[in-house]
């Protein structure tokens, strides 16, 4: 836009002769005007294609998929939708598959996240000691963060293995008998638990120890100076200044739960990773959308579980507030 | 005692703290309450666990990627990487189609990178320091995208794809990744402190516009941020899984969907999963063992404000 200043002077035939006068007044209004128009709208310019993209690749396909979910929509023919109304919701509410995924996303997602958030919190508190070689230590408990879903899932595959399994081998050694850790129940949810617990643990604790050393000092020194334990600082002083973050770690993590994928498929591979396991024990939401909307080739259904998903993913965010507010409520 | 400016808001610390500056203050980063107190043995033990946990499976997938399968699923598994690594890798590498891979996740997580870049570092700028109508409900839209799982769009989002004529190409995959609202908060929350009005407004004087201002006084100042985004951003993209798995095929897959292939189409020899799944992670633990000081600290600075 800026740059038709110059295009303009183009076009006015060049004052060859010293200017006796200064810039008319109707190029000053133009200028002025151009400034303005700059101001106003390069914010805007800025930040469009962030909402552009979204708006194409986000926003629209998550309203679309509603109205796929009211049609038959087969994987061998993209083009031609039928009309079916709720049938597809019908179907998948009536599958206990789909209610036994719902359960497991929701155990794995407990088993998960609560382990790993406690364990990040007390990592954070450690790496926040005056250490030797902080920044090693900072990287190592990162380096799993740059392990793709992919890689980690199929190592613990090796690691979690019925027979000849490095975990059964090590609790072989301590005189347990093994254990077939992906064909159980609770067993597999624990083993995926560790996958997803192993890669996110040092990054959680690293946004723990940003907000620690956030808390101003004066704290601290009040808080000793009353007399405070170590302990009773780390719980009255620490603990509250964290909140908000220990919050954010929950909300991320809890929608990071939501989607996994790639743990419960890659777990055993082949065909099981896709049902998640021979009787469903470790499937999970994602697992089920996969399986009827790649596997089976019904996208209507599949449509249908993703806006279960987002139901799901409501009640959870109104059950965070809720407990956000009852936890500074009784804070008071 | 006022000394001690909160790190609240403060992003990334990229510059080392000026040598002589207050004693309590030995790292570069800035030293909470607790870090008054030394660490003690406990301290060091626990973290050794800790690091040797994090650290077990990655030494277990060299060993077995340099192993037979026979040799790693024994009853008593090896502990120490064999001779037969070159061997897998060749493997993997023509069952796995993994030269195609590669290249693809090079061009995916680099075009997706410095796309990222560009329009985050934009948005940031004008999310932190221009005046604009809506800015503050917008910018509060960007962070709500934050809470959407990719899962909930997919299905529309193939069906989109196959209708523009990209299913199964890498540009279903680039496209829908271009801009990271984890990015314009980053960039915004670091331009926020880094960037003085000043210094816009001694721009203004000398009468440069705002894209000028944007080019020669924005992106000098932005570029440290710029650098942590960009490996989170590498790291993140190199690593997708989710989206990719389901739209890419097998003639023209990224690493992390070849190596999901490579263990869900068959019965497979598990030394060869592991040849592909080392291929896959060791370009990133090397960016990790150079890079590892700023990533820490990227994270560290992109997360204090929840």
């Amino acid at each position: 836009m800026a740059t038709s200043t110059p295009t303009r002077d183009a076009y006015v035939p060049p004052p060859r002769q010293p200017q006796k006068e200064p810039p008319s007044e109707r190029r000053q209004l133009w200028r002025s005007r151009l400034w303005r128009f700059d101001d106003k709208a390069s914010p805007y310019a800025y930040i469009a294609p962030f909402f552009l993209v979204f708006g194409a690749f986000g926003l629209y396909p998550l309203l679309y998929t509603g109205w796929i979910a009211l049609h038959r929509v087969e994987m061998t023919g993209l083009d031609s939708m039928e009309w079916v109304g709720w049938e597809n919701f019908d179907k998948i509410l009536h599958d206990p598959e789909f209610w036994t995924s719902v359960s497991n996303t929701f155990l794995i997602g407990v088993i998960s996240t609560v382990p790993q958030l406690l364990v990040a919190l007390g990592l954070a508190h450690l790496l926040n000691y005056r250490l030797r070689a902080s920044t090693f230590w900072r990287t190592i408990i990162l380096t799993p963060y740059a392990t793709s879903v992919a890689s980690a899932a199929l190592v613990f595959a090796l690691v979690f293995r019925a027979d000849g399994g490095l975990l059964n081998w090590a609790i072989g050694l301590v005189g347990f008998d093994d254990v077939n850790w992906s064909n159980g129940h609770w067993t597999s949810k624990i083993a995926i638990s560790v996958i997803v617990i192993w890669r996110w643990t040092g990054y959680n604790a690293l946004i723990y120890l940003a907000a620690m050393q956030a808390v101003p000092n004066d704290l601290y020194e009040a808080a000793s100076l009353d007399g405070a334990s170590r302990w009773q600082q780390f719980r009255k002083v620490t603990i509250p200044s964290l909140r908000p973050t220990i919050l954010f770690t929950i909300v991320i993590s809890t929608i990071g739960s939501m989607q996994l994928f790639g743990e419960p498929l890659l777990l055993e591979g082949g065909a099981l990773g896709a049902t998640g396991g021979n009787e469903n024990q470790y499937e999970t939401l994602s697992i089920y959308l996969y399986n009827y909307g790649w596997n089976l080739g019904h996208l209507g259904p599949a449509a249908a579980v993703a806006w279960a998903m987002l139901a799901l993913l409501l009640i959870i965010a109104a059950a965070n507030w809720f407990i956000g507010r009852f936890v500074r409520k009784s804070a008071v | 005692m006022t000394m001690t400016s909160p790190t609240h808001t403060a992003p990334v610390k990229l510059a080392p703290a000026p040598k002589g500056s207050a004693p309590r203050r030995p790292s570069r980063f800035r030293m909470g309450a607790g870090q008054q107190m030394r660490g003690g043995p406990f301290a060091y033990v626990a973290l050794a666990v800790v690091g040797f946990g994090s650290l077990l499976p990655l030494y277990w997938t060299l060993v077995a990627a340099s192993r037979t399968q026979d040799e790693v699923l024994a009853s008593t598994p090896p502990f120490l990487p064999g001779g037969k690594l070159l061997e897998n890798v060749e493997t993997a590498w023509e069952q796995a189609n993994l030269g195609k891979a590669i290249l693809n996740s090079v061009i995916v997580s680099s075009s997706i990178t410095l796309a990222t870049l560009f329009f985050c570092t934009l948005a940031g700028y004008a999310f932190a320091k221009m005046r604009f109508r809506g800015r503050g409900w917008l910018m509060t839209a960007v962070i709500a995208t934050l809470t959407i799982p990719p899962q909930l769009s997919v299905v529309p989002l193939f069906m989109m794809m196959s209708g523009l004529g990209w299913g199964g190409q890498l540009e279903s995959v680039i496209f829908p990744t271009l801009v990271s609202a984890f990015g314009v908060f980053f960039m915004r929350q670091y331009l926020i402190e880094a960037l003085p009005y000043e210094l816009i407004e001694a721009a203004r004087i000398d009468g440069a516009n705002n894209l000028r201002i944007v080019v020669s006084v924005v992106l000098p100042v932005a570029r440290p941020a710029m650098m942590v985004l960009g490996m989170l951003t590498f790291v993140q993209a190199w690593n997708d899984f989710f989206w990719p798995y389901l739209a890419l095929n097998q003639q023209n897959p990224t690493l992390q969907v070849a190596l999901g292939q490579l263990s869900a189409s068959y019965t497979p020899d598990q030394s060869i999963v592991m040849a592909g799944a080392l291929i896959s992670t060791l370009p990133l633990l090397v960016v990790f063992v150079v890079f590892g000081k700023k990533i820490v600290g990227g994270i560290m600075s992109g997360a204090v404000k929840g």
